[in-house]
């Protein structure tokens, strides 16, 4: 398989994974906004700067508001990590990778471009973006069921899920850091717990685990055991640790990779080993920063180790 | 409401499915009982699910503005263009036997040039030839054969006699367009293909792909094929990384090859370097190899004719392919044929002047407004002049152009190209000119596509068909009658 194809279908993996959790992360904005007490304020900003974009967003709006932020994920094409952004190199890597991934694939990559560019209005407005959104979150899904169902487990797979689980890893930080954030601006009252249930349990939901958490922990929401769970379950698909041990199943499988394998197995003994779940404050974050380093990092050594290498 | 299916009329052109005004041909009166029934919006229905199904293959080709590179949706009319079967085996025959005659022309320039010895082509057509290339001579290419993929224009008069109005032995294009079209169709008007029988043309892909491989220097293993494109900006890539798909072979960039010191070429994987067998190269001669070539280039791969040289990889085209492209060869083509293989072709010519035979000169000087005149060595319908359609300054320019470089530059009549049934707006059905571009593989064996890739100039009155300017196509019906009816 040549180095160039592995890593555009790297890329392809990890945008359409992007634009997935991307979406999702709005919907769940969309629905925490309904729930939480009027006294919490809760900022759609604060999505600008789980994806640390604020200078991105600062150089196109002056307003932080509902509007800005919702048009400058969804619509806005000089963001690089909007969803019309994600979707166009999506395409452009489909489009350069057509001999190896599936044929559908190209035509399913097209149909959803089409119907974000011809619906973008519907995402914009309150009324009808759940609709939206939901149509998206569907056209990834079918994207994602037709490779799982169908794709040759050799090469290209490994790489299409090497992209995936990094990116998946990368973006359970930032909705876990979501989620810190938020719970830190909560005031201590008589509404704090029930804030911090409505905060935890969206975080539940955006990294699709709400069901799994109450059925495999049979706890209740509390931000110790949930960030236990969304950190360290071997077996929930968004699971920082489940990640990296599909990382690690890649990897064994493809040629020369010691070096992003020991990588790896350090990764995970950090991710493990360095949370302190008895302080959900700026010490966590503090953790998942230190998380999110290592996983570029280890983009870096997958690049070394496999891409074309500027001559 | 339905379409006035009997109220069309081809005036004095060739038809290419009616015979006359609201009589359908033999050969697509099936498929015209078939539309008949359709009502207008049934019809433009289908027409918007054609147009929705391009968008969605991503089926595109670039073209080149001002304003940077536009991929623009793929122009399709619904209505197929139909021939009989029985003729165009006769055409698929006249066809492989042009092409075979090329391949020992071009064997032979490369070696002891005795055409060029026995007075049938002058020399300086050959030296002055832009496609000439030195650093093939002497090179012996598997079965003598050099133009491996042939994509051969052939245009239909108003007397409905079949001309080849060029060949194009360098990197033809098209015939992926060919294969979607099809592909389109059976989503389009799915219940026709049920009571119609027409060839299919899906074996294409296969049929390269084999002929490709066979061509490895490597007769031990299963060969590594690859499809070398210029990139993503070529107008060209869709069908580059469509056929690549469809053979199960790596599309690659220059980039992604390299020659090392045993001549041997290699591609970049993630496992380290990989052996390439055959290059099925869609990069023209000069960007090939910066150690021979255009030295600039950075589409091609450094040593790759050393290594072709070395017959350690194949190269389809071979290098050098090109030389009978030039439309002064053309002209000699009817010539080649009887001299190679001492046969009368089966497919004639269009009527060619030389410019550089004084006497064919002045005729064509005196009557540019009557004439198509074109540049021996363009592609792509650029640099030509269509006389009746022309301004006196433009015929002005062309003569002066003529002129300082008579070597340069053919005349043809200006042919009444034939023209089928193409819908315009919503219910309007109005004659169009078309041309047909079928593919030929040569290797040990030869095959021709089934029709091939029909080319429609979309503006009302225009002969061009060329898709960077206004040009559109249609699927290709070639229909059985003597088959087992469904």
């Amino acid at each position: 398989m040549l180095s160039r194809v592995a890593e555009r279908i790297y890329w392809s993996s990890r945008y359409i994974e992007r634009v997935e959790c991307t979406v999702r992360m709005l919907s769940i904005y969309d629905n925490l906004l309904f729930d939480l007490p009027r006294n919490v304020v809760l900022s759609w900003y604060n999505l600008i700067k789980i994806n640390s974009l604020e200078k991105d967003f600062a150089e196109r709006y002056t307003v932080q508001d509902e509007r800005n932020v919702v048009k400058f994920m969804l619509g806005d094409d000089t963001n690089p990590s909007s969803v019309i952004s994600s979707l166009h190199w999506l395409r452009e890597n489909i489009r350069t990778t057509r001999d190896m991934m599936l044929e559908e694939t190209w035509e399913l990559t097209n149909e959803l471009s089409i119907y974000v560019q011809e619906n973008l209005k519907k995402g914009i407005n309150r009324s009808q973006r759940h609709e939206f959104l939901n149509e998206i979150i569907k056209g990834c899904l079918q994207i994602q069921g037709l490779l799982y169902s169908n794709m040759p487990t050799d090469a290209p797979w490994l790489f299409l899920k090497l992209g995936r689980y990094l990116e998946r890893a990368d973006m359970t930080t930032r909705n876990l850091d979501a989620g810190v954030a938020a719970i830190m601006e909560t005031k201590e009252d008589e509404f704090a717990v029930n804030s911090r249930q409505i905060i935890l349990g969206n975080v539940l939901r955006s990294l699709n685990a709400d069901q799994a958490y109450r059925r495999l922990t049979k706890a209740a929401v509390h931000s110790r055991d949930v960030m236990d769970f969304l950190v360290e379950s071997p077996v929930l698909p968004r699971a920082l640790n489940h990640c990296l041990a599909n990382m690690i199943d890649s990897a064994e499988q493809l040629p020369c990779s010691e070096p992003l394998l020991q990588e790896l197995y350090a990764t995970r003994e950090q991710v493990l080993n360095n949370a302190n779940y008895d302080r959900i404050d700026n010490q966590f974050r503090d953790y998942l920063n230190d998380v999110q380093l290592a996983l570029n990092h280890l983009h870096l050594t997958i690049s070394a180790t496999w891409f074309p290498q500027p001559e | 409401m339905t379409i006035a299916w009997n109220q069309y009329d081809p005036a004095k052109f060739f038809d290419e499915l009616y015979a006359s005004k609201g009589t359908p041909r033999d050969s697509s009166k099936p498929l015209i009982d078939y539309l008949q029934q359709l009502s207008v919006d049934e019809v433009a229905s289908r027409k918007a699910a054609a147009d929705l199904t391009i968008r969605e293959m991503g089926v595109s080709f670039t073209v080149y503005t001002e304003e940077g590179n536009i991929d623009r949706a793929w122009p399709f009319d619904i209505i197929p263009r139909t021939i009989d079967k029985k003729q165009w085996d006769v055409i698929s025959q006249g066809l492989e036997q042009r092409l075979q005659a090329l391949n020992l022309f071009i064997d032979d320039l490369y070696h002891d040039q005795k055409i060029i010895k026995d007075g049938i082509i002058p020399e300086f057509v050959l030296k002055q030839s832009k496609n000439y290339r030195k650093e093939c001579e002497g090179f012996s290419p598997a079965f003598g054969v050099w133009a491996h993929i042939c994509g051969t224009d052939l245009v239909r008069d108003t007397d409905g006699e079949f001309y080849v109005l060029e060949d194009n032995l360098r990197v033809p294009s098209g015939v992926s367009y060919m294969l979607e079209n099809r592909s389109i169709m059976k989503r389009v008007l799915p219940e026709v293909f049920e009571t119609i029988d027409i060839v299919p043309v899906n074996d294409y892909p296969e049929q390269l792909q084999k002929m490709l491989s066979s061509l490895s220097p490597r007769k031990d293993v299963r060969p590594t094929v690859v499809v070398l494109t210029p990139g993503i900006f070529n107008s060209a890539y869709f069908e580059h990384a469509f056929l690549a798909q469809q053979m199960g072979a790596e599309l690659v960039e220059g980039s992604d090859l390299v020659v090392q010191d045993d001549d041997c070429v290699y591609m970049k994987t993630i496992a380290g370097l990989e052996r390439v067998d055959v290059v099925y190269r869609r990069i023209d001669d000069l960007f090939l190899d910066p150690e021979v070539f255009n030295a600039d280039s950075v589409l091609g791969v450094p040593g790759l004719m050393r290594a072709w040289r070395a017959g350690n990889v194949a190269l389809a085209n071979a290098p050098g392919a090109g030389v009978a492209d030039d439309k002064v060869v053309y002209a000699y083509v009817p010539e080649v044929i009887k001299y190679y293989l001492d046969q009368e072709p089966i497919i004639p010519n269009v009527e060619t002047y030389l410019c550089y035979e004084p006497k064919q000169c002045d005729y064509v000087l005196a009557n540019l407004d009557k004439l198509v005149v074109k540049p021996a060595n363009e592609s792509g319908g650029y640099g030509m002049l269509v006389g009746p359609h022309s301004t006196k300054k433009e015929r002005e320019a062309f003569a002066q152009l003529i002129k300082k470089d008579p070597r340069n530059y053919i005349a043809q009549p200006t042919l009444g190209l034939s023209t089928a049934p193409t819908l315009v707006g919503k219910e309007d059905l109005e004659p169009r000119h078309l041309d047909l571009r079928p593919f030929i593989l040569q290797g040990q064996n030869s095959y021709v596509t089934k029709g091939g890739l029909t080319r429609v100039a979309m503006n009302k009155g225009s002969l061009v068909v060329n898709s960077s300017q206004g040009g559109g196509s249609k699927d290709t019906w070639i229909v059985d009658f003597e088959g087992a009816t469904k």
